[in-house]
Protein backbone atom coordinates (compact mmCIF):
# COMPACT_ATOMS: atom_id res chain seq x y z
CA UNK A 1 0.00 0.00 0.00
CA UNK A 2 1.11 3.60 -0.19
CA UNK A 3 1.23 6.26 2.10
CA UNK A 4 -1.34 8.00 0.61
CA UNK A 5 -3.49 5.09 1.35
CA UNK A 6 -2.68 4.52 4.46
CA UNK A 7 -4.57 5.95 7.14
CA UNK A 8 -3.45 4.66 10.60
CA UNK A 9 -1.13 6.79 12.51
CA UNK A 10 2.76 6.51 11.33
CA UNK A 11 5.68 6.77 13.07
CA UNK A 12 8.17 9.91 12.94
CA UNK A 13 11.50 7.78 13.67
CA UNK A 14 14.51 10.19 15.15
CA UNK A 15 17.75 9.81 14.82
CA UNK A 16 17.86 7.48 17.66
CA UNK A 17 15.03 5.76 16.87
CA UNK A 18 15.37 5.20 12.86
CA UNK A 19 17.55 1.93 12.87
CA UNK A 20 14.61 0.35 15.10
CA UNK A 21 11.96 0.78 12.13
CA UNK A 22 14.59 0.15 9.59
CA UNK A 23 15.41 -3.35 10.86
CA UNK A 24 11.47 -4.11 10.66
CA UNK A 25 11.66 -3.03 6.71
CA UNK A 26 14.14 -6.05 6.50
CA UNK A 27 11.80 -8.40 8.44
CA UNK A 28 14.29 -7.90 11.45
CA UNK A 29 13.64 -7.01 15.33
CA UNK A 30 16.87 -5.01 16.85
CA UNK A 31 16.96 -3.90 20.45
CA UNK A 32 19.34 -1.35 21.42
CA UNK A 33 22.56 -2.88 23.38
CA UNK A 34 24.66 -0.48 25.37
CA UNK A 35 27.90 -0.36 23.86
CA UNK A 36 29.46 0.45 27.20
CA UNK A 37 27.75 -2.02 29.34
CA UNK A 38 26.24 -4.14 26.93
CA UNK A 39 22.47 -3.72 28.64
CA UNK A 40 19.98 -4.19 26.40
CA UNK A 41 17.23 -1.18 26.17
CA UNK A 42 13.61 -0.34 25.16
CA UNK A 43 12.26 1.64 23.60
CA UNK A 44 15.02 3.49 21.79
CA UNK A 45 16.82 5.86 23.24
CA UNK A 46 20.11 7.92 23.64
CA UNK A 47 21.35 7.08 27.16
CA UNK A 48 22.35 4.12 29.24
CA UNK A 49 20.45 4.60 32.42
CA UNK A 50 23.27 2.42 33.97
CA UNK A 51 26.11 3.59 32.92
CA UNK A 52 25.35 6.41 31.40
CA UNK A 53 27.24 5.81 27.87
CA UNK A 54 25.61 6.99 25.29
CA UNK A 55 27.58 4.80 22.30
CA UNK A 56 25.26 2.30 21.07
CA UNK A 57 24.62 -1.23 19.04
CA UNK A 58 21.52 -2.29 17.71
CA UNK A 59 21.24 -6.17 18.31
CA UNK A 60 19.05 -8.65 16.36
CA UNK A 61 16.83 -10.82 19.23
CA UNK A 62 15.34 -13.96 19.08
CA UNK A 63 11.83 -12.23 18.52
CA UNK A 64 10.43 -15.05 21.32
CA UNK A 65 8.77 -13.80 24.33
CA UNK A 66 6.07 -14.63 26.48
CA UNK A 67 2.98 -12.19 27.27
CA UNK A 68 3.04 -9.96 30.22
CA UNK A 69 -0.52 -8.78 30.13
CA UNK A 70 -3.14 -7.75 27.07
CA UNK A 71 -6.22 -5.79 26.39
CA UNK A 72 -8.85 -6.38 23.94
CA UNK A 73 -9.27 -3.32 21.79
CA UNK A 74 -13.06 -3.28 20.97
CA UNK A 75 -13.92 0.67 20.85
CA UNK A 76 -12.39 2.61 17.69
CA UNK A 77 -10.79 5.34 19.34
CA UNK A 78 -9.00 5.92 15.68
CA UNK A 79 -10.85 5.84 12.49
CA UNK A 80 -8.08 3.86 10.65
CA UNK A 81 -8.21 0.62 13.30
CA UNK A 82 -12.05 0.37 13.37
CA UNK A 83 -12.24 -2.53 10.72
CA UNK A 84 -9.80 -4.17 12.80
CA UNK A 85 -12.02 -4.71 15.92
CA UNK A 86 -11.75 -6.31 18.16
CA UNK A 87 -8.11 -6.96 18.51
CA UNK A 88 -5.60 -7.67 21.08
CA UNK A 89 -2.59 -6.06 22.13
CA UNK A 90 -0.14 -8.35 23.47
CA UNK A 91 2.49 -6.78 25.95
CA UNK A 92 5.42 -9.30 25.80
CA UNK A 93 8.54 -10.12 27.78
CA UNK A 94 11.17 -10.81 25.33
CA UNK A 95 13.50 -13.66 25.92
CA UNK A 96 16.26 -10.89 26.15
CA UNK A 97 14.86 -9.46 28.95
CA UNK A 98 13.20 -6.18 27.33
CA UNK A 99 9.19 -5.85 27.30
CA UNK A 100 7.52 -4.33 23.99
CA UNK A 101 3.99 -4.41 22.82
CA UNK A 102 2.91 -5.56 19.83
CA UNK A 103 -0.90 -7.16 18.25
CA UNK A 104 -1.31 -10.75 18.57
CA UNK A 105 -2.31 -12.63 15.38
CA UNK A 106 -4.28 -15.69 15.52
CA UNK A 107 -5.02 -16.39 18.96
CA UNK A 108 -8.57 -16.38 19.90
CA UNK A 109 -9.24 -13.60 23.02
CA UNK A 110 -10.68 -16.61 25.14
CA UNK A 111 -6.82 -18.13 25.14
CA UNK A 112 -4.67 -15.55 26.10
CA UNK A 113 -3.36 -15.85 28.96
CA UNK A 114 -0.56 -13.98 30.84
CA UNK A 115 2.38 -16.43 30.19
CA UNK A 116 1.07 -17.21 26.68
CA UNK A 117 4.46 -18.21 24.39
CA UNK A 118 5.04 -15.59 21.66
CA UNK A 119 6.82 -15.17 18.74
CA UNK A 120 7.58 -12.02 16.67
CA UNK A 121 6.22 -11.80 12.84
CA UNK A 122 6.42 -8.28 10.85
CA UNK A 123 3.17 -6.88 8.28
CA UNK A 124 4.11 -4.91 6.01
CA UNK A 125 1.74 -1.73 6.74
CA UNK A 126 3.35 0.51 3.72
CA UNK A 127 5.96 1.13 1.14
CA UNK A 128 8.16 2.16 3.83
CA UNK A 129 6.72 0.91 7.14
CA UNK A 130 6.55 -2.56 8.82
CA UNK A 131 5.01 -3.12 11.91
CA UNK A 132 6.10 -5.80 14.41
CA UNK A 133 2.98 -8.40 15.71
CA UNK A 134 2.71 -11.33 17.95
CA UNK A 135 2.37 -15.36 16.90
CA UNK A 136 1.53 -17.78 19.49
CA UNK A 137 4.44 -19.88 19.56
CA UNK A 138 4.19 -23.96 19.05
CA UNK A 139 6.50 -26.01 21.52
CA UNK A 140 8.59 -24.19 23.81
CA UNK B 1 11.89 22.85 56.31
CA UNK B 2 8.50 21.25 55.35
CA UNK B 3 5.83 22.17 53.65
CA UNK B 4 2.93 21.05 56.25
CA UNK B 5 0.35 23.69 56.85
CA UNK B 6 2.55 26.68 54.63
CA UNK B 7 -0.26 27.41 52.34
CA UNK B 8 -4.22 26.88 52.46
CA UNK B 9 -7.03 26.87 49.91
CA UNK B 10 -8.90 29.64 50.51
CA UNK B 11 -11.31 29.84 47.33
CA UNK B 12 -12.82 27.27 44.86
CA UNK B 13 -14.85 27.95 42.15
CA UNK B 14 -16.53 25.87 39.38
CA UNK B 15 -18.82 26.39 36.31
CA UNK B 16 -21.74 24.03 35.62
CA UNK B 17 -20.30 20.48 33.71
CA UNK B 18 -22.07 19.70 30.46
CA UNK B 19 -21.47 18.40 27.44
CA UNK B 20 -21.79 21.44 25.15
CA UNK B 21 -20.56 24.93 27.33
CA UNK B 22 -21.41 26.96 24.42
CA UNK B 23 -18.67 29.13 25.51
CA UNK B 24 -14.57 29.23 25.04
CA UNK B 25 -12.41 27.13 26.90
CA UNK B 26 -10.96 30.35 28.20
CA UNK B 27 -14.48 31.88 29.10
CA UNK B 28 -14.93 28.61 30.88
CA UNK B 29 -11.73 29.03 32.94
CA UNK B 30 -12.34 32.63 33.73
CA UNK B 31 -15.59 32.23 34.82
CA UNK B 32 -14.30 29.27 37.45
CA UNK B 33 -11.63 31.16 38.32
CA UNK B 34 -13.53 34.56 39.20
CA UNK B 35 -15.45 32.55 41.24
CA UNK B 36 -12.68 30.92 43.45
CA UNK B 37 -11.19 34.45 43.83
CA UNK B 38 -14.65 35.50 45.21
CA UNK B 39 -14.39 32.48 47.55
CA UNK B 40 -11.07 33.43 48.66
CA UNK B 41 -12.16 36.93 49.60
CA UNK B 42 -10.09 38.87 47.31
CA UNK B 43 -10.09 40.46 43.84
CA UNK B 44 -8.89 39.24 40.57
CA UNK B 45 -5.33 41.94 41.08
CA UNK B 46 -4.93 40.35 44.06
CA UNK B 47 -3.82 37.08 42.76
CA UNK B 48 0.22 36.95 41.78
CA UNK B 49 0.85 33.76 40.87
CA UNK B 50 -0.41 31.10 38.18
CA UNK B 51 0.13 27.96 37.40
CA UNK B 52 -1.87 27.26 34.32
CA UNK B 53 -3.08 23.72 32.67
CA UNK B 54 -1.42 24.60 29.24
CA UNK B 55 -2.63 21.31 27.63
CA UNK B 56 -5.82 23.41 27.65
CA UNK B 57 -4.24 25.82 25.49
CA UNK B 58 -4.97 28.29 28.05
CA UNK B 59 -1.84 30.09 30.22
CA UNK B 60 -0.65 32.91 32.68
CA UNK B 61 -1.03 35.71 29.95
CA UNK B 62 -4.45 35.43 29.61
CA UNK B 63 -5.04 35.59 33.14
CA UNK B 64 -3.11 38.49 33.28
CA UNK B 65 -4.71 40.21 30.33
CA UNK B 66 -8.64 39.19 31.43
CA UNK B 67 -7.79 39.98 35.16
CA UNK B 68 -5.37 43.45 34.23
CA UNK B 69 -3.09 41.25 37.33
CA UNK B 70 -0.69 44.26 37.52
CA UNK B 71 2.13 42.18 39.03
CA UNK B 72 2.25 38.28 38.29
CA UNK B 73 5.45 37.61 40.73
CA UNK B 74 5.46 33.48 39.75
CA UNK B 75 3.88 31.30 36.72
CA UNK B 76 4.49 27.67 35.62
CA UNK B 77 3.04 24.11 34.35
CA UNK B 78 3.25 20.95 36.08
CA UNK B 79 2.12 18.68 32.82
CA UNK B 80 1.66 15.45 34.71
CA UNK B 81 -1.14 14.95 33.26
CA UNK B 82 -4.21 14.07 35.41
CA UNK B 83 -1.84 14.54 38.39
CA UNK B 84 -1.06 17.91 37.58
CA UNK B 85 -3.56 19.40 39.31
CA UNK B 86 -2.08 17.99 42.71
CA UNK B 87 1.06 18.65 41.68
CA UNK B 88 -0.20 21.76 40.80
CA UNK B 89 -0.65 22.78 44.90
CA UNK B 90 2.61 21.19 45.94
CA UNK B 91 3.84 23.82 43.62
CA UNK B 92 2.01 26.59 44.36
CA UNK B 93 2.65 25.77 48.37
CA UNK B 94 6.50 25.35 47.84
CA UNK B 95 6.88 29.19 46.02
CA UNK B 96 4.15 30.77 48.85
CA UNK B 97 6.09 29.66 51.62
CA UNK B 98 9.24 30.96 49.86
CA UNK B 99 7.70 34.24 50.10
CA UNK B 100 7.94 34.46 45.94
CA UNK B 101 4.12 35.39 46.19
CA UNK B 102 0.60 35.50 48.32
CA UNK B 103 -2.34 33.97 46.37
CA UNK B 104 -2.03 31.04 43.37
CA UNK B 105 -4.22 30.57 41.13
CA UNK B 106 -4.54 27.07 40.00
CA UNK B 107 -7.40 27.10 37.34
CA UNK B 108 -8.44 23.80 34.54
CA UNK B 109 -10.87 23.59 31.86
CA UNK B 110 -11.65 22.43 28.58
CA UNK B 111 -14.91 21.69 25.90
CA UNK B 112 -13.46 17.71 26.20
CA UNK B 113 -16.80 17.05 25.01
CA UNK B 114 -17.71 18.99 21.94
CA UNK B 115 -14.23 19.84 20.79
CA UNK B 116 -11.23 17.77 21.65
CA UNK B 117 -12.14 14.03 22.79
CA UNK B 118 -9.86 12.19 24.10
CA UNK B 119 -8.77 9.88 21.09
CA UNK B 120 -6.83 13.23 19.22
CA UNK B 121 -5.65 14.80 22.08
CA UNK B 122 -3.30 12.77 23.90
CA UNK B 123 -1.43 11.81 20.87
CA UNK B 124 -0.07 16.12 20.45
CA UNK B 125 1.14 15.93 24.24
CA UNK B 126 5.32 15.77 24.36
CA UNK B 127 4.87 13.54 27.27
CA UNK B 128 3.03 10.94 24.89
CA UNK B 129 6.28 11.03 22.21
CA UNK B 130 7.09 7.63 22.93
CA UNK B 131 3.78 6.12 22.98
CA UNK B 132 3.29 7.80 19.45
CA UNK B 133 5.69 6.67 17.72
CA UNK B 134 5.95 3.19 18.75
CA UNK B 135 2.50 2.00 20.08
CA UNK B 136 0.16 4.51 18.29
CA UNK B 137 0.73 2.98 15.29
CA UNK B 138 -0.07 -0.43 15.98
CA UNK B 139 -3.26 0.49 17.49
CA UNK B 140 -2.46 1.59 21.32
CA UNK B 141 -4.24 4.59 20.67
CA UNK B 142 -5.89 5.79 23.65
CA UNK B 143 -5.71 6.31 27.90
CA UNK B 144 -8.31 3.07 28.09
CA UNK B 145 -5.61 0.98 25.97
CA UNK B 146 -3.03 1.86 27.48
CA UNK B 147 -3.78 1.16 31.07
CA UNK B 148 -6.33 -1.80 30.72
CA UNK B 149 -3.21 -4.42 31.04
CA UNK B 150 -2.56 -2.63 34.02
CA UNK B 151 -5.76 -3.83 35.10
CA UNK B 152 -5.55 -6.90 33.42
CA UNK B 153 -2.35 -7.89 35.16
CA UNK B 154 -3.44 -7.12 38.16
CA UNK B 155 -6.79 -9.17 37.91
CA UNK B 156 -4.51 -11.75 36.15
CA UNK B 157 -1.82 -11.56 40.38
CA UNK B 158 -3.99 -10.78 42.79
CA UNK B 159 -7.75 -12.47 41.94
CA UNK B 160 -9.59 -8.69 41.39
CA UNK B 161 -12.54 -9.03 39.44
CA UNK B 162 -14.51 -6.69 37.11
CA UNK B 163 -17.43 -6.63 39.51
CA UNK B 164 -14.86 -5.35 42.14
CA UNK B 165 -14.44 -2.72 39.96
CA UNK B 166 -17.93 -2.11 39.35
CA UNK B 167 -18.74 -1.44 42.93
CA UNK B 168 -16.64 1.98 42.43
CA UNK B 169 -18.38 2.95 39.55
CA UNK B 170 -21.92 2.35 41.06
CA UNK B 171 -20.58 4.02 44.27
CA UNK B 172 -19.51 7.06 42.48
CA UNK B 173 -22.67 7.21 40.45
CA UNK B 174 -24.95 7.43 43.40
CA UNK B 175 -22.48 10.41 44.76
CA UNK B 176 -23.26 12.19 41.91
CA UNK B 177 -26.80 11.84 42.02
CA UNK B 178 -26.94 13.56 45.10
CA UNK B 179 -24.18 16.10 44.29
CA UNK B 180 -26.15 18.74 42.03
CA UNK B 181 -23.83 19.49 40.06
CA UNK B 182 -22.76 16.55 37.74
CA UNK B 183 -23.05 14.82 34.38
CA UNK B 184 -24.52 11.33 34.87
CA UNK B 185 -26.82 11.28 38.03
CA UNK B 186 -28.70 8.33 37.02
CA UNK B 187 -28.63 5.43 39.41
CA UNK B 188 -26.23 2.21 37.89
CA UNK B 189 -26.28 -1.58 39.45
CA UNK B 190 -23.81 -3.86 39.49
CA UNK B 191 -25.64 -5.17 36.93
CA UNK B 192 -25.63 -2.75 34.51
CA UNK B 193 -21.85 -2.41 34.69
CA UNK B 194 -21.36 -5.37 33.88
CA UNK B 195 -23.62 -5.40 31.28
CA UNK B 196 -21.92 -2.23 29.72
CA UNK B 197 -20.30 -2.67 26.55
CA UNK B 198 -16.63 -3.80 26.37
CA UNK B 199 -13.98 -0.94 25.46
CA UNK B 200 -10.66 -2.19 26.31
CA UNK B 201 -10.96 -5.59 27.91
CA UNK B 202 -11.10 -5.71 31.16
CA UNK B 203 -12.50 -1.83 31.16
CA UNK B 204 -16.29 -1.77 30.29
CA UNK B 205 -17.95 1.39 29.07
CA UNK B 206 -19.04 2.23 32.97
CA UNK B 207 -15.48 1.44 33.82
CA UNK B 208 -14.39 4.87 31.94
CA UNK B 209 -14.45 8.39 33.15
CA UNK B 210 -16.66 11.03 31.59
CA UNK B 211 -15.49 13.69 28.39
CA UNK B 212 -16.77 16.75 29.62
CA UNK B 213 -17.29 20.86 29.40
CA UNK B 214 -16.14 23.09 31.97
CA UNK B 215 -13.90 24.41 34.23
CA UNK B 216 -12.46 24.61 37.75
CA UNK B 217 -10.05 27.00 39.86
CA UNK B 218 -8.52 26.70 43.32
CA UNK B 219 -7.00 29.76 45.24
CA UNK B 220 -3.72 28.61 47.70
CA UNK B 221 -2.78 31.42 49.59
CA UNK B 222 0.63 31.67 51.68
CA UNK B 223 -0.50 30.32 55.53
CA UNK B 224 0.66 33.72 57.10
CA UNK B 225 -2.11 35.40 54.41
CA UNK B 226 -5.00 32.93 54.92
CA UNK B 227 -6.02 33.93 58.27
CA UNK B 228 -7.29 36.98 56.59
CA UNK B 229 -9.66 34.88 53.86
CA UNK B 230 -13.62 34.87 53.73
CA UNK B 231 -14.35 31.76 54.79
CA UNK B 232 -12.47 29.05 57.01
CA UNK B 233 -8.89 27.98 55.25
CA UNK B 234 -8.38 24.28 54.49
CA UNK B 235 -4.63 23.65 55.00
CA UNK B 236 -2.57 21.50 52.79
CA UNK B 237 -0.44 19.18 55.69
CA UNK B 238 0.97 17.04 53.60
CA UNK B 239 1.75 16.88 49.63
CA UNK B 240 3.76 15.11 47.07
CA UNK B 241 4.37 13.61 43.72
CA UNK B 242 5.80 11.05 42.37
CA UNK B 243 6.78 9.59 38.64
CA UNK B 244 6.86 5.47 37.92
CA UNK B 245 9.62 3.91 37.20
CA UNK B 246 10.15 4.37 33.23
CA UNK B 247 7.89 6.55 32.53
CA UNK B 248 7.99 6.34 28.71
CA UNK B 249 5.27 4.02 28.43
CA UNK B 250 3.22 1.36 30.66
CA UNK B 251 4.53 -1.17 28.75
CA UNK B 252 7.99 -0.37 29.85
CA UNK B 253 7.31 -0.22 33.60
CA UNK B 254 8.62 -2.94 35.30
CA UNK B 255 5.78 -3.57 37.54
CA UNK B 256 2.15 -2.72 36.23
CA UNK B 257 0.04 -2.82 39.33
CA UNK B 258 2.17 -0.06 40.90
CA UNK B 259 2.05 3.69 40.17
CA UNK B 260 3.83 6.54 41.19
CA UNK B 261 1.42 7.02 43.74
CA UNK B 262 3.26 4.64 45.99
CA UNK B 263 6.33 6.85 46.08
CA UNK B 264 4.32 10.48 46.56
CA UNK B 265 2.04 8.68 48.91
CA UNK B 266 4.80 7.90 52.13
CA UNK B 267 5.90 11.65 51.59
CA UNK B 268 2.84 13.25 51.94
CA UNK B 269 1.49 11.06 54.78
CA UNK B 270 4.83 12.03 56.75
CA UNK B 271 4.50 15.41 56.08
CA UNK B 272 1.35 15.40 57.37
CA UNK B 273 1.97 13.26 60.22
CA UNK B 274 -1.16 11.57 59.76
CA UNK B 275 -1.59 7.92 58.84
CA UNK B 276 -4.39 6.20 56.07
CA UNK B 277 -6.78 5.77 59.66
CA UNK B 278 -6.87 9.39 60.05
CA UNK B 279 -8.12 10.19 56.82
CA UNK B 280 -12.24 11.12 57.23
CA UNK B 281 -12.73 11.41 53.09
CA UNK B 282 -10.61 10.88 50.09
CA UNK B 283 -11.20 12.03 46.28
CA UNK B 284 -9.49 9.65 44.37
CA UNK B 285 -8.59 10.10 40.56
CA UNK B 286 -10.86 7.93 38.76
CA UNK B 287 -9.92 8.04 35.09
CA UNK B 288 -10.89 4.31 35.43
CA UNK B 289 -12.45 2.50 37.85
CA UNK B 290 -9.70 0.52 38.31
CA UNK B 291 -6.95 3.79 38.65
CA UNK B 292 -9.23 3.76 42.29
CA UNK B 293 -8.52 0.35 43.29
CA UNK B 294 -4.60 0.34 42.83
CA UNK B 295 -4.14 4.21 44.41
CA UNK B 296 -5.90 1.99 47.46
CA UNK B 297 -3.30 0.48 47.43
CA UNK B 298 -0.48 2.35 46.78
CA UNK B 299 -2.13 4.92 49.51
CA UNK B 300 -1.85 2.57 51.95
CA UNK B 301 -5.29 1.72 52.65
CA UNK B 302 -4.59 -2.14 52.01
CA UNK B 303 -1.95 -4.15 51.17
CA UNK B 304 -1.39 -4.61 47.46
CA UNK B 305 -3.51 -7.09 45.65
CA UNK B 306 -6.38 -5.99 48.52
CA UNK B 307 -7.93 -3.34 46.61
CA UNK B 308 -10.84 -5.56 45.24
CA UNK B 309 -11.93 -6.73 48.24
CA UNK B 310 -11.47 -3.22 50.03
CA UNK B 311 -14.26 -1.72 47.68
CA UNK B 312 -16.54 -4.61 47.60
CA UNK B 313 -19.71 -4.30 50.18
CA UNK B 314 -20.11 -0.21 49.73
CA UNK B 315 -17.00 0.80 51.65
CA UNK B 316 -16.43 3.85 49.56
CA UNK B 317 -19.98 4.95 49.82
CA UNK B 318 -21.31 7.50 52.59
CA UNK B 319 -21.04 5.91 55.76
CA UNK B 320 -18.52 3.55 54.79
CA UNK B 321 -15.19 2.71 56.02
CA UNK B 322 -13.79 5.53 53.66
CA UNK B 323 -16.48 7.79 51.29
CA UNK B 324 -14.58 8.41 48.15
CA UNK B 325 -15.06 10.64 45.36
CA UNK B 326 -18.41 12.36 47.31
CA UNK B 327 -18.90 14.31 43.98
CA UNK B 328 -18.90 11.93 41.58
CA UNK B 329 -15.68 12.04 40.07
CA UNK B 330 -14.22 12.01 36.98
CA UNK B 331 -16.62 8.67 36.32
CA UNK B 332 -20.08 10.25 37.01
CA UNK B 333 -19.37 14.16 37.73
CA UNK B 334 -16.95 15.63 34.88
CA UNK B 335 -13.39 15.34 33.33
CA UNK B 336 -11.48 18.22 34.65
CA UNK B 337 -8.08 16.69 35.40
CA UNK B 338 -8.32 16.07 39.27
CA UNK B 339 -9.20 20.03 39.51
CA UNK B 340 -12.60 19.10 40.04
CA UNK B 341 -11.57 16.53 43.31
CA UNK B 342 -9.16 19.48 44.95
CA UNK B 343 -13.01 21.15 44.84
CA UNK B 344 -14.71 18.95 46.42
CA UNK B 345 -12.45 18.15 49.29
CA UNK B 346 -12.40 21.25 50.00
CA UNK B 347 -16.29 21.80 50.05
CA UNK B 348 -16.11 18.68 52.59
CA UNK B 349 -13.59 20.34 54.90
CA UNK B 350 -15.72 23.25 54.90
CA UNK B 351 -18.38 20.94 55.61
CA UNK B 352 -19.87 22.46 52.40
CA UNK B 353 -20.91 18.88 51.36
CA UNK B 354 -24.38 19.96 50.88
CA UNK B 355 -26.14 16.13 50.10
CA UNK B 356 -22.92 13.93 50.21
CA UNK B 357 -21.31 15.71 53.30
CA UNK B 358 -19.61 13.02 55.54
CA UNK B 359 -20.62 14.36 59.20
CA UNK B 360 -17.34 16.15 60.82
CA UNK B 361 -14.78 15.48 58.35
CA UNK B 362 -11.36 17.25 59.45
CA UNK B 363 -8.76 15.55 57.35
CA UNK B 364 -8.80 14.56 53.75
CA UNK B 365 -7.33 13.11 51.16
CA UNK B 366 -6.85 14.23 47.43
CA UNK B 367 -5.33 12.40 44.42
CA UNK B 368 -4.39 12.69 41.22
CA UNK B 369 -2.83 10.14 38.41
CA UNK B 370 -1.69 10.96 34.78
CA UNK B 371 0.31 9.57 31.99
CA UNK B 372 2.20 6.92 31.89
CA UNK B 373 1.57 6.76 35.91
CA UNK B 374 2.77 10.06 37.29
CA UNK B 375 1.14 10.82 40.58
CA UNK B 376 -0.15 13.35 43.33
CA UNK B 377 -1.18 12.68 46.45
CA UNK B 378 -2.38 16.03 49.35
CA UNK B 379 -3.86 15.70 52.21
CA UNK B 380 -5.73 18.58 53.98
CA UNK B 381 -7.65 19.37 56.90
CA UNK B 382 -10.06 22.18 57.84
CA UNK B 383 -8.18 25.33 59.45
ZN1 LIG C 1 25.47 0.99 29.88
Amino acid sequence: MSEDAYTRPVPEPSRDTRPYWDALNEGRLVIQECAGCKRLRHYPRPVCDVCYSMDVEWRQVSGRGSLHSWTVAHHPFHPGFKTELPYVLATVDLEEGVRMIAQLRGVAPDEVAVGLPVQVAFERATDQLTLPVFRKREGK
Amino acid sequence: MSLRDRGAITGVGETRYSRNSGRSVVALQMEASLAAIADAGLTPKDIDGIIAYAASGVVAEDFVTNFGIPDLRFSATTPMGGASSVAAVQCAVAVLSAGVCRHVLIPLGRNGFSESRIGSRVRQMPQFRTVAEFEMPIGNIAPAQLYAPMARRHMELYGSTSRQFGEIAVTTRRHAGLHGNAMMTKPITLEDHQQSRMIADPLRLLDCSLESDGAAAVVVTAAEHARDAKKRPVYVSGVGEGHPDSPSAITQRPDLTTLGTAKAAPRAFAMAGVTPADIDVAEIYDCFTYIVLCQLEDLGFCDKGEGGAFVEGGALGLGGRLPVNTHGGLLSQAHMAGLNHIVELVRQLRGEGGATQVPDAEVGLVTGYGDMGDGAVAIMRRG
